[in-house]
């Protein structure tokens, strides 16, 4: 940090905010002390002036005086620089309180606090009591795509897609960042499949890239990446029966969704014949081979091979 | 504050600085660094960069004029810098993406101050508040019935009610019946946890509310001893403890979702895609039937002891489908 350079950006912001009239560079470098007398040098500064102020969402205008002016001249109009003033009843001080503690600790911290001080409202607002919220972003990759889509940069990265040994590069024009379920994914547009795609920030493999310029990613009309998340992670209907064989006192998970659970009479007495529906054969094998020597899948008999092969997986 | 704080960044501070204090009239030192999150010697150091600003032309002159004798700031001139610049576009995004994550919480009694400052907000934002749209937390309290149950464990808190809970416990494939004076409604990465005083267990507890069987509000009140402490969610919900077991887990490719899905203490790749983590728990029946689960996408390395209970366990129920294929329904073992 440059205390000399903090001073010089503060001037140029107090300058600029207290003209009603364009001002030229030139007066500018009259007015702010700080700036070199070598024209070029000037010119380097100022322009990296304008560029740090702009990023701080300082709306910084340019315009002409008169139309037959030659230079360009700056102003910073009060009406577009002030936050409008906000009245906050107690009850959405409160709720403010609430939503600023939602980022402790994550990605938007400090954008949270800064808004806080900003609204006047952090010290009046005894948050709702009994209820905390909380989102992490303990992905690295959360920082910069959340740059990346607030900024519409496309960015390259490595990604090893679920069950894949190997990472694979990927480019993608970001359109927004969805945390479904505790998890946060990414949608776009991915420019080497020409395609739509999600991924999920915990499978990207080291750093995220800026690969283009702010502003060149356009995001489609009506793409809702809330639902292309929804989609891309959707869980289909249970439409396949189940019937197993469970240990009476266990299998409590199976038992909580099952349609029928009954005696089962044909065998030795402290089992149960549990009919239940379930999605697809590979997730219901997981979770029966959960409940061990507590369950046996009768039926069907796909399902009751593929927990018979992780069964055997274990035992290897 | 870390100690790397770049001009533009300390040049935001200022500009916050001036509004916070002319809209209290006069603040303490203290108090303002506290809600800047700076030493008193930097905002020090920041009181007097704002008061020696000094413009050249066309006349010299200070815009702003500020004291902070006896240790309370004034500032009696602030030229245009008197109001906070509008919310920049990260600021406007955290609030209302929380905001929206809020509203969606069925718990959350007071729906209409949730959206009448949404309202504020973004009517205040303008367009900074277009790119929070492209960000969206969905919480998981949709669809699988635990909408009603933050609800009643919201009210209970409220009213301070003591619950029974019938709680199902995976990792045990146990239903446990429980006594719990509710404390908080955590939201946790879009999860919804109670967090209350466990009679049964004399402590602090989180129940999930997906894994909450039944839920009953009884009679009796509420009441916690003074020990119980809610943790605090900034540490992480689940601490280690000196009695945790260390579980080493070797993953496939295939497997490599654990590591995501599971707090992990160390995770280390190995050759072509596998993984080897390092799990601690204080309880390893889940890793046992996680085990089983995995099937050859995952082995447990150590303790030597889980490795075999891990394959008893396998042997015992491949013993249950030898002898169904053998069409004998009487030998479940």
């Amino acid at each position: 940090m440059s205390r000399r350079k903090t001073e010089r950006l503060l001037g140029l912001v107090v300058c600029l905010l207290s003209t009603r009239r364009y001002l030229t560079a030139d007066q500018i470098r009259q007015a702010v002390p700080g700036y070199p007398e070598q024209d070029d040098l000037f010119k380097r500064m100022f322009e990296r002036d304008k560029e740090d102020i702009r990023d701080l969402g300082i709306p910084l205008e340019t315009g002409l005086n008169h139309p037959f002016d030659d230079d360009p001249g700056y102003r910073i109009r009060q009406q577009a620089y002030e936050l409008p003033e906000l009245r906050l009843e107690a009850d959405e001080a409160a709720v403010l309180g609430l939503a600023a503690r939602v980022w402790q600790r994550a990605a938007l911290e400090g954008a949270a606090a800064g808004a806080l001080l900003k609204l006047r409202a952090a010290e009046e607002s005894p948050a709702p009591q009994g209820i905390e919220p909380r989102l992490g972003t303990p992905e690295p990759a959360f920082g910069p795509l959340w740059e990346a889509v607030r900024d519409r940069r496309p960015v390259t990265f490595s990604y090893r897609a679920a069950g894949r040994s190997e990472p694979q590069q990927r480019e993608l024009e970001p359109w927004g960042v969805v945390n479904r379920h505790g998890r946060w994914y990414v949608a776009g547009r991915d420019r080497g499949r020409d395609a739509t795609r999600v991924f999920r920030l915990s499978r990207i493999a080291g750093p995220v890239k800026f690969c283009g310029p702010a502003g060149s990613v356009a995001v489609p009309d009506g793409a809702d990446v809330r639902e292309l998340v929804r989609d891309w992670d959707s869980v289909p209907a249970r439409e396949h029966t189940a019937v197993l064989r469970v240990r009476s006192g266990a299998g409590v998970g199976l038992r909580r969704h099952a349609v029928s659970v009954r005696a089962d009479d044909s065998g030795p007495p402290g089992w149960d014949l549990v009919t239940t529906r379930f999605r697809d054969t590979g997730s219901f094998a997981d979770y029966a081979a959960w409940f061990g020597p507590d369950a046996v899948v009768i039926d069907p008999p796909d399902l009751r091979d593929a927990v018979i092969a992780r069964l055997k997986g274990a035992l290897a | 504050m870390s100690a790397v704080v770049t001009s533009t960044e300390r040049l935001q501070r200022l500009l916050a600085l001036v509004p916070y204090v002319v809209s209290r009239k006069a603040v303490g030192l203290a108090e303002t660094a506290a809600a800047f999150g700076v030493s008193e010697r930097e905002l020090v150091d920041d009181l007097n960069l704002l008061w020696c600003v000094e413009l050249r032309a066309p006349d010299p002159y200070c815009p702003i004029d500020l004291s902070y004798e006896g240790g309370e700031i004034v500032v009696s001139q602030a030229e245009s810098m008197g109001r906070p610049l509008r919310l920049a576009v990260d600021e406007a995004s955290a609030l209302l993406v929380a905001l929206r994550m809020l509203a969606d919480l069925p718990a959350l009694e007071d729906r209409s101050a949730m959206s009448r400052l949404i309202a504020k907000l973004e009517a205040a934002a303008g367009e900074a508040a277009s790119a929070s749209a492209q960000v969206a937390v969905q919480v998981d309290v949709h669809g699988d019935g635990t909408e009603g149950l933050a609800a009643e464990v919201q009210a209970a808190i409220a009213d301070g009610r003591r619950l029974h809970l019938r709680y199902y416990v995976p990792g045990r494939d146990e239903a446990t019946e429980r006594d719990v004076d509710p404390m908080r409604l955590l939201v946790v990465d879009g999860r919804p946890y109670l967090e209350g005083w466990c009679l049964r267990a004399e402590g602090m507890r989180l129940f999930r509310l997906d894994r909450v069987l039944e839920l009953a509000v009884l009679d009796q009140a509420a009441s916690p001893p003074p020990e119980a402490e809610p943790v605090d969610v900034d540490q992480g919900l689940f601490r280690p403890s000196p009695d945790d077991v260390h579980v080493e887990l070797e993953l496939s490719a295939g497997g490599r979702w654990v590591a995501e899905d599971y707090p992990c203490e160390s995770v280390s790749d190995l050759p072509d895609g596998r993984l080897r983590v390092m799990l601690r728990t204080p309880d390893t029946g889940w890793v046992r039937r996680l085990a089983l689960r995995l099937g050859e996408d995952g082995r447990v390395i150590s303790p030597p002891g889980l490795v075999a209970e891990i394959r008893d366990a396998a042997a015992a129920a491949l013993a249950n489908y030898v002898a169904l294929a053998a069409g004998s329904p009487r030998s479940p073992a």
